[in-house]
């Protein structure tokens, strides 16, 4: 199968390009996902635990945003950082940071909605304890937090998954420029209309691998995190 | 704490790839799919580099797009093929000057079979005229590029109102150069293509050139700087110096050198004022 050799012949020559490819993939992808934790799950947390009026409706609209289209963030994106607009005298446009930027909002509704969920059901179970031990709500935020570690990863790796497999919000900010704001997913929509089949799904096949070895890393962290936990 | 530590984390981050993320020289050039797909910007691009250590980033559109971009002013430089659409940019002072640089044909791209029945036409017209009456499959970029504009301008010198005369058999694909020769592969259609991207097109299948060298197929290059007076960031300086070397005899000949299987993919032609 050409495609599979294809792919193999990349990796195995340490093909240069390939891996400036993945490196920025990588570094694009987990920033965003690392930015969107900071903001989610807190953001997570606190839907959680308050009530105020139009909470339903909050959380009804979080979830909506886990669907939000990559294509639609990269426009909006791209329009507030173009040189017309409001924050074109950044000068981000078609840069990394334009590309983590699209991401993080991307990702942000699935790490919060995700989160909420998880540190609500922890919060049912452990509500008598904590009222009992009358603690403030900053640290009951954080205690919860804490205990949902271990499950609020699967929140962040399906962040990460969302952000590693998207292509349609990096392609607007970044303009897939070679060496420098290309990733695994521009480059296999460019060697598709190249008519590089085969390298496509060669390219394919590599991102595959490099999404199962991050969980792969992802799952043993928890496994050792469990038994730490006891 | 467990969000601290992200937070701390994401600055960390923010903190290490920012500098790995700052640039030496470079210059931002919106160009047409068809000089990224042909190849064109893989050969010329790293010579330029050596040549003077500036790097040209290349975001790689049909040509009404990239001349969109230089009229938002995220790009220095526009290099397109589409004469009316680049005199319109210069004439709304977008452009500082337009230089031709190179120039190619366009070929109809067909199946084998040729169900139309077109092969080996000279009078690209009547080629057309043929696909439009048999109703076969004809795979339009549809999304304002170099090729779409010189595709409308062939159905109107064929005397057909494409706009009132198309059906299902003609697909408006809004895509790149190489997405609708995949799909014209796929479905056994017809397409309009720059010879440069045909050529450096590697799922050929069971397509061919059926139709070529009718003048009105000829497809011109330029090349502009977008206008620092009404876009302060442009980097005149690096922005000219690219276009200085394009038109140079020393660009011109780095283009004529860039061939496949000995073809010649475009040809320089700086020196011709009136293309």
């Amino acid at each position: 199968m050409p495609a599979a050799t294809s792919a193999l012949h990349l990796v195995l020559t340490g093909d240069p390009a390939l891996y400036t490819i993945v490196r920025l993939s990588l570094l694009v992808s987990l920033s965003a996902v690392l930015l969107a934790a900071g903001i989610g799950v807190p953001l997570g947390a606190l839907l959680a635990l308050t009530r105020f009026r139009g909470r339903t409706g909050a959380i009804v609209l979080l979830n909506a945003l886990m669907g939000l289209p990559p294509v639609v963030v990269g426009l909006v994106v791209f329009m507030f950082l173009s040189r017309s607009g409001p924050l074109g005298s950044w000068g981000l446009l078609f840069t990394p940071p334009a590309m983590v930027i699209a991401q993080t909002i991307l990702v942000t509704p699935i790490i919060a909605a995700l989160s909420r969920q998880t540190i609500e059901d922890l919060w049912v179970e452990y509500r008598d304890e904590l009222t009992a031990m009358s603690i403030g709500p900053v640290r009951r935020v954080t205690t919860l937090i804490w205990d949902a570690r271990i499950s609020l990863l699967t929140a962040l790796l399906a962040g990460f998954g969302r952000a590693a497999a998207e292509v349609g919000a990096i392609m607007i900010v970044g303009g897939n420029i070679e060496g420098f704001t290309r990733t695994m997913t521009t480059a296999i929509a460019l060697e598709t209309s190249k008519g590089d089949l085969p390298l496509a799904i060669g390219l394919g096949v590599v991102l595959m691998i490099i999404v199962l070895l991050i969980n792969a890393l992802a799952w043993g962290a928890r496994r050792a995190g469990e038994r730490i936990a006891g | 704490m467990f969000n601290r530590r992200i937070l701390l984390i994401a600055a960390a981050v923010v903190a290490f790839t920012a500098p790995a993320f700052a640039q030496e020289k470079s210059i931002v050039v919106a160009s047409t799919t068809s000089t990224q797909d042909s190849g064109l910007f893989e050969y010329l691009l790293p010579l330029y580099k050596q040549k003077t250590g500036v790097t040209v980033k290349v975001i790689s559109q049909g040509t009404g797009q990239a001349l969109d971009t230089g009229r938002r002013g995220d790009a220095d430089v526009v290099f397109v093929h589409a004469r009316s659409a680049e005199e319109k940019f210069m004439a709304e002072g977008q452009g500082v000057k337009r230089y031709p640089v190179m120039y190619n044909d366009f070929v109809l791209i067909g199946p084998k079979s040729d169900p139309a029945g077109v092969k080996g036409f000279r009078d690209v017209g009547k080629a057309f005229t043929a696909i439009k009456d048999k109703q076969i499959s004809f795979i339009s970029r549809g999304d304002k590029s170099g090729t779409h504009i010189a595709e409308l301008a062939l159905w109107k010198a064929s005397g057909i109102d494409i706009e009132k005369d198309k059906g299902a058999w003609y697909k408006a694909i809004g895509q790149g150069m190489g997405a609708a020769l995949n799909i014209a592969g796929a479905g056994g259609g017809y397409v309009l293509s720059d010879r440069g991207t045909w050529l450096n097109f590697k799922n050929k299948g069971d397509l061919a050139i059926l139709v070529e060298g009718d003048k009105r197929m000829f497809n011109q290059y330029g090349v502009m700087l977008v206008n620092p007076d009404k876009h302060p960031n442009v980097k005149k300086e690096l922005g000219q110096q690219f276009i200085d070397y394009l038109v140079s005899s020393e660009g011109q000949n780095d283009i004529a050198n860039y061939k496949i299987n000995d073809t010649p993919l475009f040809y320089p032609n700086a020196n011709d004022a009136g293309a």
